[in-house]
């Protein structure tokens, strides 16, 4: 359970301020009085600003993790904080994605991204409405329902509702995974533009390899249940970055070799 | 060509045609079932069409009418106004749902038929007594399509409110209600169809207008089967009419995600 990154990868983080720290965290899952460990001893340091992709294999706990850090669910023993603060429950500064697309059906384009803004006056409001529409390229659908939209779309929408109440974390848990792979490639770009543009701290839970490296500052892998950080990865390549470049290359089959995976199908 | 599962479209004349022919032939073997037995009692399509027009030239059919639908009116919507936050409050608090929940098993599958005893010792012969048989027969179909529309709207959607920073009772009007309401609808339709099957048989016995006393005074004064068999045809009909109109909530926008086969 060494933290230490692969080979001579140390390229220590620029960012100073910390923004959640992961502080000995156990969980245990109590089911027909059988206990199933399944996060067992977790640290982990996040900055402000930082994109972290949690990868492992399925089922392994990482979107337990990620339920965690959020809120929705307390550790059997050790801490969250967030900003210094012990995490007690969800909070609307750190908005939590589905991956099953939480996009309420019942509301229109409009009606999903201003959820959250019901504390704002009308004409505030409708302009973050109106801006947010734009960034996700949604113009034109202003009133159409969810069950209208492709699957690329309503995450892009979720995404938007997230994004429109400004929170200063993103919780994004495999967010493309029911995309085709054209689709997802586009939602990558369109978060990286969005993560630059906003400079919001992102964790995302992914089980794609590629898509970890391709996104994150460090990629962190986790081993099968329970789960437990195997190795904390910095991804040295500045953005946009080359999908053949060497570097890449060598930082992805590093990863798959740690998971015990042969980069040959 | 044209056989039972063909997957084309029917021909937009075929839509009316088949339904129509199925109908005369019903009329057809309606009207010659009475012929060939010779029956005195039994009226044939053409006679009940005779008293129909006896009734509405009467211009009792159309009080009856409106004393029917009212009562149904009166006793679903009383049903709806208290079961739909009863049924509400039962799914958000699962352990209110558990207490109360085998007393409300028990009285769910008593007919309001049983009750009409019961109804008129509470209410007398009257308007009332009827209207309270209807409640009942709507009053547990909606409180049980809220209870479980609200137990089975996805955790997500609950937890996405959360995370918004809703109170509890925002959650409960921004994400549960309108999450459950396609079930709520399903409910309210069951339960209109119950009031109007009520509806009749309570006016058999404990008043003396609408539709289902027009059934059974049409046979007690001269065994009027002509008449008994349009009133029946009517409430057919006006129960249709009910549901069709019901039906058009499901298109509303904001519940259309929650029903299939609904383009």
């Amino acid at each position: 359970m060494s933290t230490t990154p692969i080979a001579a990868l140390t390229h220590p983080p620029t960012a100073t301020t910390t923004k959640l720290s992961v502080e000995n965290v156990n969980m245990v899952f109590t089911r027909d009085g059988k206990s199933t460990p399944v996060l067992a001893d977790i640290n982990l340091t996040v900055h402000d600003g930082e994109f972290i992709c949690l990868v492992g294999p399925s089922g392994c706990g990482k979107s337990t993790l990620l339920n965690t850090m959020a809120g929705f669910l307390s550790p059997t023993s050790g801490t969250i904080r967030i900003d210094n603060e012990p995490v007690t429950g969800p909070d609307a500064r750190r908005i939590f994605v589905f991956q099953e697309r939480g996009v309420f059906p019942w509301l229109t384009v409009q009606g999903n991204i201003g959820f959250g803004l019901f504390k704002l006056p009308r004409a505030e409001r409708d302009e973050r409405i109106a801006y947010y529409i734009k960034m996700v390229g949604l113009e034109g659908f202003e009133e159409t329902y969810p069950n209208e939209l492709s699957g690329g779309m309503k995450q892009r929408l979720e995404v938007a509702r997230a994004l429109a109440v400004n929170p200063d974390m993103l919780f994004l848990d495999e967010p493309f995974g029911a995309l085709d792979s054209i689709t997802r490639l586009i939602m990558r770009g369109e978060l990286l533009r969005i993560w630059h543009a906003e400079r919001k701290t992102i964790i995302f839970v992914t089980h794609d390899i590629d898509e970890a490296v391709q996104l994150a500052d460090r990629v962190v892998v986790l081993n099968s249940r329970p789960a437990s950080i195997q190795q904390i990865v910095t991804i040295d390549i500045p953005h946009p970055r080359d999908l053949s470049s060497p570097r890449y290359l060598e930082l992805r089959d590093g990863i798959l070799q740690q998971i015990g995976l042969a980069h040959r199908v | 060509m044209n056989s039972a599962n063909s997957l084309a479209e029917p021909k937009k004349w075929e839509r009316y045609f088949w339904p129509l022919l199925a109908t005369a032939l019903f009329l057809a073997l309606w009207h010659f079932s009475v012929r060939w037995t010779g029956t005195r009692i039994f009226p044939s399509p053409l006679e009940v069409e005779r008293g129909m027009a006896e009734l509405i030239r009467k211009h009792v059919l159309w009080a009856d009418i409106v004393d029917s639908l009212r009562r149904v009116a009166i006793g679903f919507g009383a049903a709806a106004l208290l079961g739909i936050p009863i049924g509400l409050t039962l799914g958000w608090y699962p352990a209110a749902d558990q207490v109360v929940n085998p007393t409300m098993q028990i009285l769910r599958p008593i007919s309001p038929i049983a009750w009409i005893p019961v109804a008129i010792i509470f209410f007398g012969v009257g308007d009332n007594a009827a209207i309270f048989l209807i409640f009942l027969g709507a009053y547990f179909p909606i409180v049980v399509a809220c209870i479980n529309g609200v137990s089975n709207v996805p955790s997500m959607y609950r937890r996405a409110g959360r995370n918004f920073g809703l109170t509890p009772a925002q959650l409960l009007t921004k994400v549960i209600f309108p999450a459950a309401l396609p079930q709520i609808i399903i409910g309210l339709r069951i339960a209109l169809g119950i009031a109007w099957l009520v509806v009749v048989a309570a006016e058999m016995i404990a008043v003396d207008s609408g539709l289902g006393y027009l059934i059974i005074d049409s046979r007690n004064s001269g065994k009027r089967y002509d008449l008994v068999v349009a009133a029946m045809l009517l409430i057919g009909v006006i129960g249709l009419l009910l549901d069709l109109a019901f039906r058009r909530l499901e298109k509303i926008k904001s519940v259309r995600w929650g029903f299939r086969n609904v383009s």
